[in-house]
């Protein structure tokens, strides 16, 4: 546990006046409160920093302890002991703060805990609000988003079983309504936001519901035309291949391609690019028919 | 119209200690919707989120609703923004190996 310097947080001298600390906490408050950085972490952390710097410092009873003791806090117990019968916090004036903004022990320092106890916190709150919003990120790979499925996530060991539906998108974020963080005062409980980070597949490229993919063909199916075999995202499909087939020809199989979201049984479609493999360490006989054909095309 | 789904405004005057002139104030900026239903006005329950990210706006942080307002505007540009950007990120997944 770390000593924090309030001071340093609010960005004031030790010497500020309740004028200048109380300016100096909205100047930052408007900077990091969290409904102006939705979904931005770091925010939320320093929001939580000046909130606490701001109980401490804005409030002359716990100024003066956190003056007193600064980075001697260790010794509080005596500190205490030598001003036996006096009470801080039942007595200090209503100030400032955000209570709107669900917290819970969480939001506080293991320092703050310390110098000033549970009983510091929370003090004028009286109103029912929500719980605070949990956000996670769930890393999966294509094939886990192709069809739709349940997953348990655990959540400060909570187990919370879900539903990803087939076809999210990476970057994409669910919300799973009254799995976050407990309400205050009876509100409701906060929800749960989970962002999807989808991994690159080796052989599929996807652009919303459209895959794309390469596939190698031979000189002599490419030249003379064929069936090949393909594979497809969700098995193999066989395909005719056009005589004189050029190298970089795309084609589309309708409907191979990824599931629409939250549309079921509607998929996007394949885009097949062959790519003609050129045949190397020729055999003798080999390169004697290909000098041929290439006499035969020059004549 | 049934008002099953529908949330009385002085039961919000109540519960945010606001005055009743401050939602009044919003509907005529165009941050909330007030209907009226025999001479009581009332807003939608879905607006509750939306309401109560405002008044914190307000109380927490002393933003007048004009500049309430504004906030939400860029609020919604930079959402439009971070879609954008998942979008162009996405495709660019498909030149990446």
């Amino acid at each position: 546990m770390a000593f924090i310097d309030y001071y340093k947080v609010l960005e004031i001298d030790k010497k500020a006046t309740d004028t200048e600390i109380k300016k100096a906490f909205r100047k930052l408050a408007r900077k990091y409160h969290p409904d102006v950085n939705p979904n931005d972490k770091e925010a939320e952390k320093k929001f939580k920093e000046i909130n606490e710097a701001n109980e401490v410092l804005g409030n002359a009873e716990n100024r003066k302890k956190y003056d007193a003791y600064g980075e001697n806090w260790k010794h509080i117990a005596e500190y205490e002991k030598a001003n036996q019968g006096q009470t801080y916090y039942n007595q200090s004036q209503p100030h400032e703060d955000f209570t709107s903004y669900g917290r819970d022990a969480e939001d506080y320092s293991d320092f703050f805990e310390s110098l000033f106890g549970n009983s510091a916190r929370g003090r004028h709150r009286s109103q029912q609000y929500k719980g605070t919003d949990f956000s996670t990120e769930l890393s999966l790979d294509l094939h886990d988003v192709y069809t739709t499925h349940k997953r348990t996530l655990n959540i400060n060991g909570q187990n919370i079983r879900f539903t990803i539906p087939a076809g999210v998108e990476n970057g994409q974020t669910i919300k799973i309504t009254g799995h976050g963080g407990d309400g205050i005062g009876g509100g409701p409980k906060g929800d749960l936001y989970i962002t999807f980070s989808i991994k690159n597949h080796p052989d599929f490229k996807r652009d919303k519901n459209n895959l794309y993919t390469t596939v190698s063909v031979d000189l002599y199916k490419a030249v003379l035309g064929g069936e090949i075999t393909v594979n497809t995202f969700d098995g193999k499909a066989k395909l005719n291949i056009a005589p004189g087939t050029q190298n970089g020809t795309k084609v589309k199989l309708k409907g191979k391609g990824f599931p629409v979201y939250k549309e079921e049984g509607h998929f996007g479609d394949l885009y097949i690019t062959f790519q003609i493999k050129i045949p190397t360490n020729l055999s003798s006989k080999e390169l004697e028919l290909f000098t041929e054909l290439s006499k035969l095309r020059t004549s | 119209m049934n008002t099953e789904n529908f949330i009385p405004i002085n039961i919000l005057c109540q519960h945010y200690k606001l005055e009743i002139s401050f939602f009044d104030n919003l509907n005529e900026n165009g941050l909330i919707e007030i209907q009226l239903v025999d001479e009581i006005q009332y807003v939608h329950k879905d607006s509750i989120y939306e309401i109560e990210k405002i008044v914190r706006m307000h109380k927490d942080l002393d933003v007048n609703i004009e500049g309430i307002d504004i906030v939400l505007n860029l609020l919604q540009k930079i959402d439009a923004l971070q879609t954008e950007l998942h979008k162009v990120r996405n495709r660019l997944l498909l030149y990446e190996n």
